[in-house]
């Protein structure tokens, strides 16, 4: 059975409305091309839409199976999972009062309002208009959140989507609204059940209205037979300092569009990314940073360490409006290249439209420094332990960055854990 | 038992750089060489660590009768050679607390860890003599340090690492006076009488601090001039023309 969206029933008739209509726009709308600016480099058809299905209900071992598997953070405020697009578990008793944090299906019936003037509003501006469309046509799982004026959510709130069946296709969504000055942490983490080939179909929304603090993690982990694509979207407020962090250990083909809007005076956006490609892994990623008011700051930083044939793309574009004066944008790509057969592409860009503006971007590509290794082993630490030190290293420089030890030592752990199977 | 270096040459691409270097440095024994720019010093500390760049061309060195030249760059360490850097290297993500213990878990027996309390007690203790900063042990290595910072933190490593033999290679450049004192007495604390020194210097100011038993001067890629502490004062007060008459005519 191919795809074809399930709508729910109870949704409110604004949201069907939207999903019949992007179904139709799914349909209609070209498979971009390789000649698409956006999608150089990199090929839409390495997702196999024609074999994919929808993912069942998953059956009762398999949830149990996911649902202990589930274990990240040792502490959360909130913890979804997510089977299938169906809900799994869920406990929010952590969350201080007030404060939104429920399955998708629950927020468009709850918070149908909200969710009418926040939900997918923006524009897909990195090539993915026909997968944006698809996600919202078959979308029916995922995590609102949203944080009330001045409060702030201690610890971070997890959630876990797992795909199962073979071509199985999943469609996560996020949406996180952190009013004014209000302050949470997200992690959302992708994976498979077995190593069968499926697709996980992710959009993630986060909007940070004035002072808010919004932290955002997604880690990729899915098998590698699968295929992953990510759409993701911030929109800093005046004075809001955003940041997000993107995982890419899993999947035979990885995209990642990322946008970042500084829309308002002060605002302060991260945009961070590791990757660890092996075999023939491919990670693709699309980055944009648009400025919009003065004073405000986006800095990017994706690293890549990549191994055996596999490859990366990176492409990222900074653009500053007309009147976004004093604008500090910064964008800086490296790749590690571990082996002659593995590639990274860098294309980065640079639109400006302003007056003193500080703004650089740059990428490199290279193996391990020679001199970092004669500094480690003339300390006695053998070839294989100092490069293992090394790129352990690269991932931690960006990791460091996150700001949140816990979140910190997971993230290592996951590199770490993939770092061990090269052997 | 020493560090023996008997004629050795070496070259890094077509350019000979050591000529016959030879000196031996018994436990216990502070030497220092001295000599102008471009006479070799810098070279002589890569090349006994094991540097690819550098290739050796002639002659031997040996550590307490093992052949260091045989070995490669992690054996040379483990088997107790210490080289302090002139230009330390940035190691992103690394911090130094995993760093020096990922070398002193290179020294056990396969699969044995260092002990993690006895690790920092020690650490907080050299560190607390080389006034550092308990902040430097999560800190990445050597990253966003001072020129100072960083000698200092090569110092600990020696502290740590506990080498037979140690060089320093201009460990005072880039020091101001404070910060030299601070280094010299972190590495006087390491003097022993199981220990050798090679220090490494462009001026005689570090051997006011560190005080060498011997004294060479190297020039062109030898040694060509070997006394006591009063050889650097001359140095110091007469340069190295009177040495370069005296001795390269000699050698030629």
């Amino acid at each position: 059975m191919p795809l074809s969206p399930a709508l729910s029933t109870s949704a409110p008739a604004w949201f069907k409305e939207r999903a019949t209509n992007a179904w139709s726009q799914f349909q209609t709308l070209p498979l971009p091309s390789v000649r698409d600016e956006n999608w150089r480099y990199s090929n839409a058809k390495s997702i196999p839409l024609e074999s994919l299905a929808n993912a069942d209900v998953p059956d009762s071992d398999v949830v149990k199976v996911a649902v202990a598997a589930s274990v990240e953070l040792e502490k959360w405020s909130a913890r979804l999972v997510f089977v299938n697009d169906c809900l799994a578990a869920s406990e929010s008793s952590q969350l201080p009062a007030g404060v939104i944090c429920v399955p998708f299906s629950q927020a468009l019936e709850q918070h149908s309002d909200a969710m009418r003037e926040h939900f997918m509003q923006r524009q897909m501006q990195l090539g993915s208009e026909k997968f944006a469309a698809l996600h919202l046509a078959m979308l029916k799982a995922g995590t609102v959140v949203i944080v009330p004026r001045g409060i702030t959510v201690p610890a971070p709130i997890e959630v876990f989507h797992w795909v199962s069946g073979e071509n199985a296709a999943i469609f996560p969504h996020t949406l996180v609204i952190a009013e004014d000055n209000a302050a949470v942490t997200v992690v959302d983490h992708y994976r498979s059940c077995t190593s069968e080939a499926g697709f996980s179909c992710a959009v993630a929304d986060l909007i940070g209205k004035p002072g808010s603090h919004v932290t955002y993690i997604a880690c990729q982990e899915m098998s590698e037979e699968a295929q992953a694509m990510h759409l993701s979207s911030t929109v800093a407020g005046k004075d809001a300092q955003m940041k997000s962090f993107q995982l890419q250990l899993g999947a035979n083909w990885s995209r990642s569009e990322s946008v970042s809007d500084l829309v308002g005076k002060g605002a302060r956006s991260d945009m961070l990314s590791v990757s660890l490609p092996l075999g023939d892994q491919i990670v693709d990623q699309r980055t944009l940073q648009n400025h919009k008011a003065p004073n405000a700051t986006s800095d990017l930083l994706y690293k890549n360490a990549l191994y055996d044939s596999s490859r990366t793309v990176f492409s990222g574009l900074i653009t500053v409006d007309e009147g976004a004066h004093y604008t500090d944008a910064y964008q800086t790509c490296r790749n590690l290249l571990n082996s002659d057969t593995a590639e990274a592409n860098s294309l980065p860009g640079l639109e400006i439209n302003a007056d003193q503006v500080k703004c650089s971007h740059g990428s490199t590509s290279g193996p391990v420094s020679e001199e970092e290794l004669f500094y480690l082993k003339a300390r006695g630490i053998p070839d294989n332990e100092a490069r293992r030190l090394i790129v352990l290293g690269f991932a931690d420089d960006v990791i460091q960055r996150i700001g949140n030890d816990a979140i910190e030592q997971m993230i290592h752990a996951r590199v770490e854990e993939k770092f061990a199977r090269l052997g | 038992m020493s560090l023996k270096i008997e004629n050795l040459q070496a070259r890094i691409g077509e350019r000979e750089i050591l000529k016959g270097l030879t000196i031996e440095i018994k436990p216990g024994e502070v030497h220092a060489i001295m000599g102008p720019n471009g006479s070799g010093k810098s070279t002589l500390s890569k090349v006994l660590c094991g540097h690819e760049d550098y290739e050796v061309t002639g002659g031997s060195a040996t550590l307490d009768g093992e052949d260091l030249l045989s070995l490669s760059i992690d054996q040379r360490s483990r088997a107790g050679l210490f080289l302090a850097f002139q230009y330390p290297h940035e190691i992103p993500g690394v911090t130094n607390a995993n760093f020096l213990r990922a070398a002193l878990k290179a020294r056990k027996p396969d699969g044995e860890d260092v002990d993690a309390i006895a690790f920092y007690r020690q650490m907080y203790a050299r560190m607390d003599q080389l006034e550092m900063d308990r902040s430097f042990t999560g800190r990445n290595v050597n990253e966003g340090f001072s020129g100072g910072e960083k000698k200092r933190n090569e110092i600990l490593q020696l502290m740590m690492l506990e080498p037979k033999y140690a060089i320093l290679d201009e460990t005072d450049s880039g020091l101001d006076i404070d910060a030299l004192k601070i280094v010299s007495r972190g590495v006087n604390a390491m003097r022993s009488a199981e220990r050798g020194f090679l220090v490494i210097t462009h001026y005689q100011r570090l051997l006011n601090y560190i005080q060498p038993d011997i004294v060479h001067v190297l020039m062109d890629g030898r040694i060509v001039k070997t006394g006591d502490r009063s050889l650097a004062l001359k140095l110091e007060e007469k340069g190295y023309d009177w040495v370069k008459d005296e001795a390269l005519p000699a050698a030629a």
